[in-house]
Parts: C-alpha cells; sequence; structure tokens
C-alpha cells in the first residue's frame, strides 16, 4: 500500500476515470429530461390535499374537454396494486376510493404543454371526506388509531421477533447492563437529478416504450406488465444517463406507471417531470426511527447480550417496508461476535408520504444506537474506544447466530488504519475544550444473496460479443447510477482478457438488448455482476486461447494473453496480436458471444427462520471512521474538521472510484448526522425543497481521508465486496461519540442540529446548578 | 412554479451564445434556463430544482456565474452567455472538464456542468485560488455523490495545468 496525501490506496493501482466521464463533464450525457421529447405531451398529477380521507367524488370532466388535452387518467384506469414484495403491494399508482397522504397521486393529465396541463389540473374536481389521521408511529400504534389499512391493526405493517442464544443468562453473566432510546429523523435520498420518465406508446403495435431513472429496470418492465396488463414482450425499458439514486429508484414509483398510463390513453409519448416538491413527496426514504437498545458487557469490553427494538415510521403504503424493518434486525449481527441477540422490530404505517430504501438500508440507524452504546459502555469500564471494538471482532470466516455468512472480514485492520493516521492515542482526552474526537464501525452486505424476485435464474447475467472489429462488447442489466458500475464490468473484462481498457465497450440497461439484471441495490453489482463479467471473459478468453493454440502449435492451456498480445507460456518467443486471433477464431464460427453468470449458493441465502433471507450476502464489507469536530457552545454549531475513513472492500477493482465511494457515503453519513431531516406540519412536508432540507454544501464539508483495506474476499470477483454502502453508518455515531468527546455530553437524538446541541447545553447548566444548590443546602 | 400570463408578450432577444451572436424571440416569462435548454438545444444547462436552491443550471452571463433558472432570458439582451458546451475547443475537453474527469470530479454527472461553469468563473478571476477559496465559489452548487472531496481536488488539479 501506498500512502497518498490523504490515505491509502493499494501501490500497484491508481485506478481509472469513468469510462463515460467525458460525457458527464462536457455536457453531452443526456439525462431523462434531456431526451429528444419535442413531440411529446407534457404530464402533470393532481394530488390529494388531504391526509385521510375517503374519497366522495372525483370529476376529471372539465379537464378532459379543455382544449390541448390529450389523456386524463385516474384510478379507474388501474385497479392494479403495485410494490416491493408480492406479499405487501398495496398501493396503487392512482389512488382508488381513498387517499392515505397530503400529495399522494389522484389524477393526472397530458396536455400539448405545460401551461395547459397545469389549468387542466386547476379543473379536476375532489371531494374527499376528511378522516383522522396518524403522523407519528405512537399516534398510530395508541388503541383505537384510525386504521390506514382495514387489514393491519394496529397500523403494523410487519412486526419482527428474532431471538439467537441465550439472551436472559448473556445479561445475567454481564458486569454492566446498560440501555438506552436513540431517535433518528427521517431523511430524504436528494439526489440532485429529480424524478423523470419519458414513454411512448405505439397504438397500432401495442408496444410501451420507457426511458426512466430507474435503478432496477427489471422491476420496472414487471410492474408496468401488471399495472398496464400488458404482455412482458410488448414492452422496453431503457436506462439514460442517471443523476444518483441513493435508494430512491430501486422501487417502482408511481409516476411511472401513470406515465405509461397516459401514453396509453394519449396514444403517444408523453413526458414527465416531477418537481423537487414532488420528489420529496415521492420520498421512499430512510423513515424516523426510534431505537431502544440494552447492552450487556462484561469488564472486559465483550458484549454478553443485545436487545433491541426498532420501531420505523414508514408512511402510508408498505413500499421496501418488511424489508427495512428485517435489515435492521439482521444487520445487528454480522460485525461484532455477540452471543446472544434478541431483535423486535416494528414497521408502522402513518399518513405521510411512504419510506423505502436509502444508502445503507435498514441498518444505519441501529447502528448508530449500537455504536453510541458501545462508547459509553466502554467509558465506564475506562477502556478505549478502539479496545471495545476489537474485544468483539469477528473472526472470519465463519455464520453469525442468524445463519448469515462472514467469508472476510478486515475490520482490525480498519481500525488500525484510522487509530494510526488520527493519532487517536497522542490526541485522546488531550484536545482542548470544544473539541473532540470520536470513532465507529459499520459493515454492509455485498448484494442480497437471496433476490426479491426469486426465480431460480442466475443471480447476474454478462454476454459479451467479439466481432471482425475486434471489439469486445459487455452487454449488462446493471444500472450505472454514477457509481461507476459500467467503468467496474470494463476493468473485470479487460483484465481478465488482457486487452487494452479502450478495447471494451459496455452496452447498459436496454431490456431489448441487454440480459435481464436484479438491478442497483444492496450495493449487488460489483460483487455478482462482477463475477458473472469475469466468468463471461474467461469464455471469451478459452475461444481465443484455442484459436491461438491452433496457430502457434500450442496447447491452448499454455496459451496466455499480456497486453494484447498471445504467448505460449511466459516466453515471448512465440506471440500473436490480439487482432490476429480474433481473425483466426471467427473463422467457421463468426461473431463470438459468450455469457457469464452468477448465482449464490443456497448456503449463502440466510438462515430458515422467517424473513432469514433478509440480510443474507456473500460478502460483507467493513468500515471504521474517526471524524474530529469543534463545537461552538454559543451557537450549538458542530464543525466537522475531518474524517479518517477506512473501508475494507475486499479488493478495489478501480481504486479511484473506490475512494469516490467511500467520500460520499461518509459525506451522506455527515448530512443525516448533522442537518438532514424531514419535517411535516399535519401531513404537509414542511422540507420539501434544497434549501428547507439542508444537504451539506462544500463550504461546511471536511477533508476526508481514505483507506483502502484489502482483504480479498474468497467469493468476491478479483477478490472485492462492496465499497458505496458500508462506510455511511459509521459517521452518525463517530460524530456524537466525538461531540460526547468534545463537551461531554451524550445526543440521544438526529440530526445534532444546533437547536438540539444548545437545548442539551442549557439542560446541562440547569443540572449543574441544581446539583450546587442541592450539595449547599446540605 | 413561475405565474404565467394567458398570453405573454415575445421579444427579439440578441444575445452572443457560447461564442456566436444569435437572435430568437423570447417569451417575456421564458426563463434562461428553458431558453438554453429548449431553443438552443443545450441540455447540458441542467434543472435540479424548483428554482435558485442547487446551482446545477448554472451558466456564465458575461464571465459571471449565475443559475439560470432564476434568470429571464430577456435579461441578457446584448450580453455574453456561456453554458458548458462552449467550454469544449476543437472537440477538446477544456482544463477544468479534464481534471473533473480524471480526479472523478463527477459521478452522476448531473450538478457537474453547474460545478465546472462555476468554477470556471472563480479560475478566470482568480487562476490559482485556496481551498477556502474554492469552497466559497462553489458552495451555491449542490453535489450528492462526492462528498466535494474530489470536486476540490478537480479545481486545484485544473488550476495548476497549463492553459
Amino acid at each position: 500500500m501506498m500512502t497518498a496525501r490523504h490515505g491509502t490506496i493499494p501501490a500497484d493501482r491508481a485506478g481509472v476515470p469513468l469510462i463515460d466521464g467525458i460525457d458527464k463533464v462536457t455536457g453531452r450525457a443526456r439525462y431523462t429530461a434531456d431526451l429528444d421529447h419535442d413531440d411529446a405531451l407534457t404530464a402533470r398529477i393532481f394530488r390529494s390535499p388531504v391526509s385521510h380521507g375517503e374519497i366522495i367524488r372525483l370529476d376529471v370532466s372539465k379537464a378532459r374537454a379543455l382544449d390541448g388535452v390529450m389523456a386524463v387518467v385516474t384510478g379507474e384506469d388501474c385497479p392494479h396494486t403495485y410494490g416491493v414484495l408480492p406479499v405487501a403491494m398495496n398501493e396503487y399508482p392512482l389512488a382508488r376510493g381513498r387517499v392515505r397522504y397530503r400529495g399522494e397521486p389522484v389524477a393526472a393529465v397530458a396536455a400539448i404543454d405545460e401551461q395547459t396541463a397545469m389549468r387542466a389540473l386547476a379543473l379536476i374536481e375532489l371531494e374527499v371526506r376528511e378522516l383522522a389521521a396518524c403522523y407519528t408511529s405512537q399516534e398510530a400504534r395508541a388503541p383505537g388509531a384510525v386504521l390506514l389499512h382495514d387489514n393491519k391493526p394496529g397500523n403494523l405493517e410487519r412486526e419482527v421477533h428474532h431471538e439467537f442464544g441465550d439472551v436472559h443468562s448473556g445479561f445475567a453473566a454481564a458486569d454492566l447492563v446498560h440501555e438506552e432510546t436513540i431517535r433518528c429523523a427521517e431523511v430524504n435520498h436528494a439526489q440532485i437529478e429529480p424524478h423523470a420518465c419519458l414513454t411512448d406508446y405505439d397504438p397500432v403495435t401495442g408496444r410501451l416504450t420507457v426511458q426512466s431513472v430507474s435503478q432496477v429496470g427489471y422491476y420496472l418492465h414487471l410492474m408496468l406488465a401488471r399495472c398496464m396488463e400488458m404482455d412482458t414482450s410488448r414492452i422496453r425499458v431503457i436506462k439514460p444517463f442517471i443523476g444518483g439514486g441513493f435508494g430512491a429508484r430501486v422501487e417502482v414509483l408511481n409516476f411511472e406507471i401513470i406515465t405509461a398510463l397516459l401514453a396509453r390513453a394519449a396514444g403517444g409519448k408523453v413526458m414527465m417531470r416531477l418537481t423537487r416538491e414532488e420528489n420529496f413527496l415521492t420520498h421512499r426514504a430512510r423513515p424516523q426511527t426510534d431505537i431502544r437498545l440494552k447492552l450487556g458487557m462484561l469488564r472486559d469490553g465483550r458484549i454478553t447480550a443485545c436487545e433491541c427494538e426498532v420501531v420505523q415510521r414508514g408512511g402510508a403504503y408498505a413500499g421496501y417496508g418488511i424489508v427495512t424493518i428485517l435489515y435492521a434486525g439482521a444487520l445487528l449481527q454480522g460485525i461484532y461476535d455477540i452471543p446472544a441477540i434478541k431483535y423486535d422490530g416494528y414497521r408502522v404505517y402513518a399518513n405521510l408520504p411512504p419510506c423505502g430504501a436509502m444508502r445503507g438500508h435498514g441498518s444505519v440507524d441501529t447502528r448508530h444506537a449500537f455504536e453510541c452504546m458501545l462508547d459509553r459502555m466502554a467509558r465506564r469500564f475506562k477502556l478505549d474506544p478502539f479496545a471495545v471494538r476489537r474485544a468483539n471482532l469477528l473472526r472470519a470466516p465463519t455464520r453469525t447466530l442468524n445463519d448469515l455468512m462472514v467469508n472476510s472480514c478486515g475490520l482490525a485492520e480498519c481500525l488500525d488504519k484510522v487509530e494510526h493516521a488520527s493519532r487517536w492515542r497522542e490526541r485522546i482526552g488531550k484536545l482542548p475544550q470544544g473539541h473532540g474526537i470520536g470513532m465507529a464501525c459499520s459493515h454492509y452486505v455485498s448484494g442480497a444473496a437471496k433476490p426479491i424476485h426469486w426465480t431460480g435464474e442466475p443471480h447476474a447475467v454478462v454476454n459479451l460479443r467479439l466481432d471482425f472489429d475486434g471489439g469486445v462488447t459487455a452487454f449488462t442489466g446493471a444500472a450505472d447510477i454514477g457509481q461507476g458500475s459500467s467503468t467496474m464490468v470494463a476493468i473485470a473484462v479487460s483484465e481478465t482478457l488482457g486487452v487494452a481498457l479502450e478495447r471494451v465497450r459496455v452496452v447498459a440497461g436496454d431490456s431489448a438488448v441487454t440480459p435481464k439484471d436484479n438491478g442497483a441495490y444492496s450495493s449487488r453489482i460489483t460483487f455478482m455482476v462482477g463475477n458473472a463479467a469475469i466468468e463471461a471473459a474467461r469464455k471469451l478468453g478459452a475461444i481465443l486461447s484455442q484459436a491461438a493454440a491452433r496457430k502457434l502449435e500450442a496447447r491452448p492451456e499454455d496459451i496466455q494473453c499480456v497486453a494484447e498480445t498471445f504467448h505460449v507460456g511466459s516466453s515471448g518467443q512465440s506471440s500473436l496480436p490480439f487482432i490476429e486471433v480474433v481473425k483466426a477464431a471467427l473463422v467457421d464460427r463468426g461473431p463470438i458471444t459468450v455469457a457469464g453468470t452468477f448465482t449464490c449458493p443456497p448456503e449463502a441465502q440466510g438462515g430458515k427462520h422467517r424473513g432469514g433471507a433478509v440480510g443474507s450476502t456473500m460478502g460483507f464489507s467493513y468500515a471504521a471512521q474517526v471524524v474530529e469536530v469543534s463545537i461552538d457552545e454559543a451557537t450549538g454549531l458542530v464543525t466537522v474538521e475531518k474524517v479518517w475513513a477506512a473501508l475494507d472492500c475486499g479488493h478495489a477493482i478501480n481504486p479511484l472510484a473506490v475512494q469516490g465511494q467511500i467520500e460520499g457515503s461518509v459525506w451522506m453519513g455527515m448530512g443525516q448526522a448533522l442537518s438532514e431531516e424531514t419535517h411535516y406540519l399535519d401531513g404537509l412536508p414542511a422540507h420539501a425543497s434544497l434549501l428547507e432540507y439542508r444537504v451539506p454544501t462544500i463550504a461546511e464539508s471536511p477533508p476526508i481521508a481514505v483507506h483502502i483495506v484489502e482483504s480479498r474476499d474468497p467469493y468476491g470477483p478479483l477478490g472485492a465486496k462492496e465499497a458505496s454502502e458500508g462506510a455511511l453508518a459509521s459517521f452518525p455515531p463517530a460524530l456524537v461519540n466525538a461531540v460526547a468527546n468534545a463537551i461531554g455530553i451524550d445526543l440521544n437524538e438526529l440530526p445534532v442540529t444546533p437547536d438540539r446541541l444548545v437545548q442539551a447545553l442549557v439542560e446541562r447548566r440547569r443540572r449543574t446548578r441544581l446539583g450546587a444548590a442541592r450539595s449547599a443546602a446540605a | 412554479m413561475q405565474p404565467q400570463s394567458s398570453q405573454p408578450g415575445k421579444r427579439l432577444v440578441r444575445m452572443k451564445l457560447n461564442g456566436r451572436w444569435r437572435e430568437d424571440a423570447v417569451g417575456e416569462n421564458q426563463l434562461l434556463i428553458d431558453y438554453l435548454r429548449d431553443v438552443a438545444r443545450l441540455t447540458g444547462v441542467k434543472s435540479g430544482c424548483d428554482g435558485g436552491e442547487c446551482g446545477a443550471c448554472t451558466v456564465l452571463l458575461d464571465g459571471e456565474a449565475v443559475p439560470s433558472c432564476i434568470m429571464l432570458a430577456v435579461r441578457c439582451e446584448g450580453r455574453s452567455v456561456e453554458s458548458i458546451e462552449g467550454l469544449a475547443r476543437q472537440g477538446k475537453p477544456s482544463r477544468l472538464q479534464r481534471a473533473f474527469h480524471e480526479k472523478l470530479g463527477a459521478q452522476c454527472g448531473f450538478c457537474t456542468p453547474g460545478m465546472i461553469m462555476a468554477a470556471e468563473a472563480l479560475l478566470r478571476r482568480n487562476p490559482s485560488p485556496s481551498d477556502i477559496e474554492i469552497r466559497a465559489a462553489l458552495s451555491g452548487n449542490l453535489c450528492r455523490c462526492t462528498g466535494y472531496v474530489k470536486i476540490i481536488e478537480s479545481v486545484k488539479s485544473a488550476a495548476e495545468m497549463p492553459s
């Protein structure tokens, strides 16, 4: 490893820029809103003005009659629900009979231009009988609360009760049992590209072509077929450039189906572009979460038992809710060696926009509570925060109590890296008042070992094509949403074949051309698609080696291709350039197409208990980070001075991209820790702009020193695991621990906004004065 | 959402767009971003918010970085407007474009055109800016991918390249 200005990257590889990077920096890259839509109609959505109510009357006749309006659709046009898990699809693209949150789509219009569409919306008449609404988990769970869904008593979407090991004995054996309640605000992805889709329906052929911002074109394809009652073969889903996702687009979104309904009704092409406010209404992000956590610990720092209750306010519909509440419990495991764990999870419906998956899906808020508690308990035993983590490390390979495979673990090295780089030992406890350092760890899956739509097909397929021109084209359904996955595929193919990166083209995300892929979620692409790409490249390499062997009169197994030249063994004596071998290989058979696949074996797919598949993965990434803060006690402002982050990603296929992913995820954790939070007033989003929803600007964003740790996963492609999500969850607890180190206050609520910090300081002063008065009186 | 009168008047507007003068009949209420994207077809100018929040639509107006989504096109009469499409010369990316590509200042790329234009305005008035000056100049441009680390590196690297 070599030391860079800000951290450590692998000495043998700096990495390469993104293969589509030039298009992005020159403005040539076409995102959905940039696609040619001259002949398209403009779509707008009419949304519910109330949080909860029965639709008494919906009259769109005046809108439909307006000159220039080509289509109006309502819930009448789609009697099918859509969603994620087959058992929990309880949402209509357009409300039918009932609305459950302010901003829920009720009707939509397609018109010749924006002004006409807006005028048409104003002509829609909606009469609603308002019902009582629940805005918090507590209200929704209270006895007698109005039910959002008649079949869900207590407004519970899903309860999870898991117990592994002997929790009772674990607590009995502990030297210290500590319990706290920690609260995390709801946050939003706030990807900079607003949602959009361009949808074309040809009434003559009955074909539907959709270009959308989806991270999972395959799910969109399935849901369009379901909601439109169409044969899947008549649908084509194409991915343009996508301006970020972070989970916002892993589930099919209502506007995508609505636009398809409009396109069919209008018999043509329709462009839908949502405003930023509508992006916040569409939501699907991390829920407001309450965590009650109880840990037992021995004097040496060993954890003896863990009991955790999580309540997530999931919003009005199911979405990914069941998966999120299962993740929150499952990922208590897989990072430390804990002998007994009890988990109780409650996913609650409320009259707010539906939550969904967001970077670090399900793991972030429970990890936050856990890492804060570890520090607080370690303090009681005068243990260093690093020491208490080292006392509980998992040793790979192993299986967790809930039957998750852990095949590689570089957390110990991550701890060493950030401890050393931050000069922790020299500095801890010696910083001036108002300055502090804190640390925490986190982990995340490299793809779900059991996909949501379980079909028995491989988890990933990559096709490679080689033709007369000598160009190698990789076809993948994997969605590059800015994380660099297409570049990863190109590197994996070029390194395996021994050819230049520039020889490889990647065609991604077009259902008519590329093989099906489960999409960009749960950090699965590098692990699964990377493995499939390598297998495809090996197959292509074998065909080329046979051709080279014939020409060089050698055995195929002795042929090697290095730097686009085929040799016999390692001797440079008889050799052939790549293009000569291609020509030889094409004789008689013509263009070559091969497929590589990857499948997670059954033993990787989690435990047999209900919900046991969630959390299962072939490879966990591990992260440790140190955060340094300074605090202005007058204003309550926390400034992050510097961050040291180490991530075990197995092997960095593209170290440049890995650094970028680590920096981005650490920083996104900072937003959640310091300033990001949604805020509703009677169900009305009061945060629905990028001014009110406070994403950190460049002015307040710290330097981040990145350390890449390579534990070489036995199953990962070239040893790689995920690098995009694992480092997020250790930021918020490292920050809260740093605040405690700086001013001696333990905060139990995120985000740590100035008002919350000032409140905590005021309360401490009051307690100190009270204590002084009492001791004076005594 | 802009309030729109039923029949907005039009005016002939002449502006120098990426170095070439052009004239168009422009609605009096037309925003510069809509003119650039829909009339001049410069879709490198991005819209990321509902007005003046994110900086993705930043262009140069007489060399100053401005958000084109809160600027009327008619106000650009007789002035020079530059967008991301105007930076490359004979198909060769500019220093900032090269640096953002090589240093991974762009991930998803959606904020990138605005970010580069804001940085371009900075480098023209201050050829070797400090970290703090870079942070100040780009503080109106939001990025959700990079954590800004590599954006700062990209601007510094561009400043060090021979022009």
